[in-house]
């Protein structure tokens, strides 16, 4: 079982290498691309903290956010070079993690609630214009003179390996098996042993630094960008709505959740606002109705073990 | 060998807001050997069991295991100490098989030194192994979660209510089971209503009532004391 899983992830991972690194040759929209893999790489750390240990946070935006800012300030003030500033905005949202943790007490909508006032809480931080000195308050970013849209894209496609990779990782190894355990049964899995802080806090900082990760590839692909435009909910949403479609806890489910409705949203969303939210809502009532599990629920229906 | 008792309970107290569930409890338990516990409903059997295994932490007094302190240790330290429990409403891993139930147990719990397989054969489980827990019925769960315990390679198994809700048959089995778990060298303190069941394989019995020992002794002789029949039957 555990060889099936390993070899299913291996193909998914050459599959998203190939598909994300050719695409570009081929095909002329590089922003559709990089946002749609900015998608999956994010609905897969959401995975890592929701489908693996059953903490919502409504709040992930938040995570991102730190992850562009850290990048933003460590390339502006610090100088780092951006590939660095990238990973120091990874750590920034880490430790962001680490504040929150205490949240893990929480359980269910009061977890996800008291998430989401988190990241908006930080939000308001960052777009203080009293902050201006530091964060450049609600005037927002500029990374132009460190534009290197390439090389950002090609870092983000070694993020979005690696997120999948730690989804693999969290499917197929002894910690996934003890975080299923606590997902299910917090008492009768202490009762087996198993250690259900450790547990949870590795997945937890482990998805904060992923959504860091990419918040910092974005706002470096980007170049100029806003408070509001990496703390939107909207972001928190989106990864949320991708990975439920998909499949909470599988590791395939979020990537087709991901490309699916991103592809959707890039093909009606921004012309056509109205039939894409339409569309979006039947997609999603119809999910809840007759696919709760996600469409990666209808692969196990087929072949019981579906990564 | 030691002549110290492998659990040593010694004057717990419990409470929960102004109620006393625990009064001052103390009892020794010996490796090998089977001790009952009985009371009320209410009596604190459950709340010891709880204390015992890490669930609840006790306002006062001392829990030791093979000589060490354990009061309030977390249940997950207690396991791989070689304290486990079963539950009175069994709680299986449901949307997981019998074998990885049993396998999450035998990794975090013995620390990979028992095979999952031999549990499951040891506990007539073998032939169940792929099935998912949720599926079982309520005897079946209860066997995987005595399975799941003895995968943590217990020195001490706490058996809470195991015989409820079993038919005869699984009864009978279930209690060969435990004496044969006895003869492997493991404690048991078994809490357990069905008072055939629990003669048949602990000859000794603490009586419990409103948080406080008020017996010790044989079954039979339990059933002849005056304060025991006060408390099953009212004064």
């Amino acid at each position: 079982m555990r060889n099936t899983r390993a070899l299913q992830g291996g193909a998914l991972l050459a599959l998203l290498a190939l598909g994300f690194g050719v695409s570009p040759l081929l095909y002329g929209n590089q922003s559709l691309l990089f946002s749609m893999m900015a998608y999956v790489a994010l609905a897969q750390g959401l995975n890592v903290a929701y489908g693996f240990t059953g903490y919502l946070p409504f709040g992930y935006v938040g995570f991102f956010g730190a992850g562009a800012y850290g990048t933003a300030l460590a390339i502006t003030a610090l100088h780092w070079p951006p590939v660095a500033a990238v990973l120091g905005g990874g750590v920034l949202a880490m430790v962001f993690g680490v504040v929150l943790a205490p949240l893990l007490r929480l359980s269910g909508a009061y977890f996800s609630i008291a998430n989401l006032a988190a990241s908006q809480a930080l939000y308001y931080v960052v777009a203080n214009p009293d902050l201006a000195g530091i964060t450049r308050g609600p005037y927002g970013i500029k990374l132009t003179s460190v534009f290197a849209p390439n090389l950002s894209y090609a870092v983000l496609w070694v993020i979005l390996l690696l997120a999948t990779g730690a989804a693999i990782y969290l499917r197929t190894s002894r910690l996934g098996l003890a975080l299923r355990a606590t997902n299910q049964d917090p008492v009768s899995a202490a009762a087996a042993g198993v250690d259900p802080v450790r547990g949870r806090l590795v997945a937890w900082l482990l998805s904060a630094l992923i959504a860091g990760l990419v918040g910092g590839a974005y706002g470096w692909h980007v170049s100029v960008f806003y408070p509001q435009s990496v703390f939107t909910l909207r972001i928190s949403i989106f990864a949320i709505v991708f990975v439920l479609f998909g499949g909470a806890g599988t590791v395939i489910g979020p990537v087709i959740g991901a490309v699916l409705l991103y592809g959707l949203y890039d093909a009606i969303g921004i012309s056509s606002p109205e039939y894409f939210q339409l569309v979006y809502g039947i997609l999603i009532i119809a999910l809840v109705l007759f696919l709760p599990d996600g469409l990666a629920s209808l692969a196990r229906r087929r072949v019981r073990d579906v990564l | 060998m030691s002549s110290e008792p492998l659990l040593e309970v010694s004057r717990v107290v419990k409470r929960f807001g102004g109620m006393r569930a625990l009064d001052g409890v103390s009892l020794e338990l010996n490796a090998g050997e089977v001790l009952g516990l009985v009371g009320p409903n209410g009596s604190g059997k459950t709340t010891l069991i709880n204390v015992i295994s890490g669930v609840h932490r006790p306002e006062q007094g001392t829990v030791r295991f093979r000589g060490r302190e354990v009061a309030g240790m977390a249940a997950h330290r207690l396991a791989r100490l070689g304290v486990n429990r079963t539950f009175q409403v069994p709680r299986p891993f449901k949307e997981m098989s019998v074998r990885d139930n049993v396998r999450v147990a035998a990794i975090f719990g013995s620390g990979g030194r028992l095979d999952p397989d031999a549990v499951l054969e040891r506990t007539g489980l073998a032939a169940l192994a792929a099935r998912e827990a949720g599926a079982l019925n309520t005897g079946q769960q209860k066997q995987l979660d005595l399975a799941r315990a003895l995968a943590t390679d217990p020195g001490l198994l706490l058996v809470d209510e195991i015989g409820a809700g079993l038919n005869p048959e699984e009864l009978h089995a279930m209690a060969e089971r435990l004496l044969a778990l006895r003869e492997e060298g493991i404690a048991l303190l078994v809490v357990e209503h069905l008072l055939d069941f629990l003669n048949h394989i602990a000859p000794r019995v603490i009586v419990l009532s409103a948080g406080r020992e008020i017996f010790q002794g044989s079954l039979a002789d339990a059933a002849q004391d005056e304060q025991v029949v006060e408390a099953f039957i009212g004064g």
